[in-house]
């Protein structure tokens, strides 16, 4: 599974980032974020491509699990 | 539809109070402009000597201290830093003498358009412009490096310096300059503006209301959820300005701008490309600074000092037009954000070197 770690990146970096992930495997993502307005905005954006999300919480940060 | 019921209220809000801080006394089209408002306060603490923009601003007060009280509230507050600090100073500037040429931040222009100034539009083009140049550079890998968690001291730094200037302003310190006349002098009473700026403040700390960004998710995701904010502030400022008797629709003689067609559009063309590679308009560079974010105090920082600088040297706008020193400050400015955006964008080869000089 692809992961990414796309901690204390500023907008709109986090969702390009989940964005050529998923080109490249598109069948799911694991992105690791760190504060709730790069969750908001990637989950938003992997809701939309039509993933289904789960979180999981490593820390301070949280880890979005997208999977087709 | 639900999950935007947040940033359609915070927009709607937005506006309506923007047309009632202007009913209240401050300049036309004037409700809110960031840069306009980081100017006067250069001006209130003698950074640059131009008299009729001279005030320390509360709204700017309360934006910050309205994000950073929200923001401990639901436990957003975080302190970070170190995402290139110098670089973002010196885009701050660079967005701070752009919107100084136009005569407004992103915010102040979307309230010009709903006065009526079509001054504005010519701005909005430039400004969509600048962010999809910002965006090209996006797709080419542009990053300002990722930043890293500092010290509560830090983070709490920023909305401190704020609480002490909001003091000073309240005492009467005498060491600060107030305009008697133009813009600087134009303003609704010190609470009045104060509360406006925690209510917006702690609205856009929650929706992450962002003028750059609305267009720019747009661009790139098709993702219209902060867009809708910015379409909000734009029709309830519009019915309020109609309602008011403020609406005049036209070029000439709008308030606080001028009517030179290619500066308006330069001007934000530097100020969108900037505040994309900043991540942010210069609001949210506020509300971030409240929350925490010193690259975005680093900013507004620069901000200020961008504004000391276009009215020392003679580079922001007057009512009359572009100065002849503006025109060559925006290609300066044109250069400097061409230059950041090659140098910080790994498609060109920037970090297979660096990789290589490891090597």
């Amino acid at each position: 599974m692809e992961r990414i770690d796309a901690r204390g990146i500023s907008c709109p970096q986090p969702v390009l980032m989940a964005k050529n992930a998923i080109e490249k495997s598109p069948e799911g993502i694991d992105i690791l974020v760190d504060n709730n307005t790069a969750k908001n905005n990637v989950s938003r954006f992997l809701k939309n491509q039509g993933y289904k999300l789960e979180y999981e919480n490593e820390g301070e940060d949280i880890l979005i699990k997208a999977r087709k | 539809m639900k999950e935007k019921r947040g940033i359609i209220l915070t927009g709607a809000i937005i506006g309506l109070i923007s047309v009632l801080l202007v009913h209240l006394g401050n300049p036309k089209n004037m409700g809110f402009c960031i840069a306009c408002f980081i100017r006067d306060i250069a001006g209130g603490i003698g950074l640059h000597s131009a008299p009729i923009v001279q005030y320390v601003r509360p709204e700017v007060i309360g934006l910050v201290l309205g994000a950073f009280l929200v923001s401990l509230v639901n436990k957003e507050f975080k302190a970070k830093g170190g995402s290139s600090p110098f670089t973002r100073f010196i885009l701050g500037m660079v967005v701070m003498i752009g919107a100084l040429i136009f005569l407004g931040c992103p915010l102040r222009m979307v309230l010009r358009i709903a006065g009526g100034d079509l001054n504005a539009i010519v701005g909005l083009v430039g400004f969509v412009v600048g962010i999809y140049i910002g965006i090209l550079f996006l797709n080419k890998g542009f990053t300002l490096k990722r930043n890293y968690t500092l010290s509560s001291f830090e983070g709490y730094l920023f909305p401190l310096v704020n609480l002490l200037l909001f003091i000073l302003l309240i005492a009467g310190f005498s060491m600060l300059h107030f305009s008697e006349e133009g813009p600087g002098s134009m303003h609704a009473p010190i609470w009045v503006s104060l509360i406006a700026g925690l209510v917006v403040g702690a609205l856009a700390q929650r929706t992450r209301m962002c003028t750059v960004g609305g267009i720019r998710d747009m661009i790139m995701f098709k993702d219209s959820y902060l867009i809708t904010g910015f379409l909000a502030i734009f029709l309830v400022a519009l019915i309020g300005n109609i309602a008011l008797g403020y609406f005049k629709l036209g070029f000439a003689e709008q308030p606080v701008a001028h009517s030179d067609g290619l500066w308006n559009f330069l001007g934000m063309v530097i100020a969108g490309w900037g505040s994309v590679l900043l991540g942010g308009c210069p609001l949210r560079q506020l509300i971030l600074a409240g929350e925490g974010n010193t690259d975005s105090a680093v900013t507004v920082m620069g901000c200020l000092v961008g504004a000391a600088i276009a009215h020392n040297f003679g580079l922001a706008s007057s009512t009359a037009g572009a100065s002849p020193n503006g025109k060559i400050a925006a290609f300066i400015c044109l250069a400097v954000v061409l230059i950041i955006s090659v140098a910080n964008s790994e498609a060109f080869g920037k970090e297979q070197n660096l990789e290589k000089a490891k090597n």
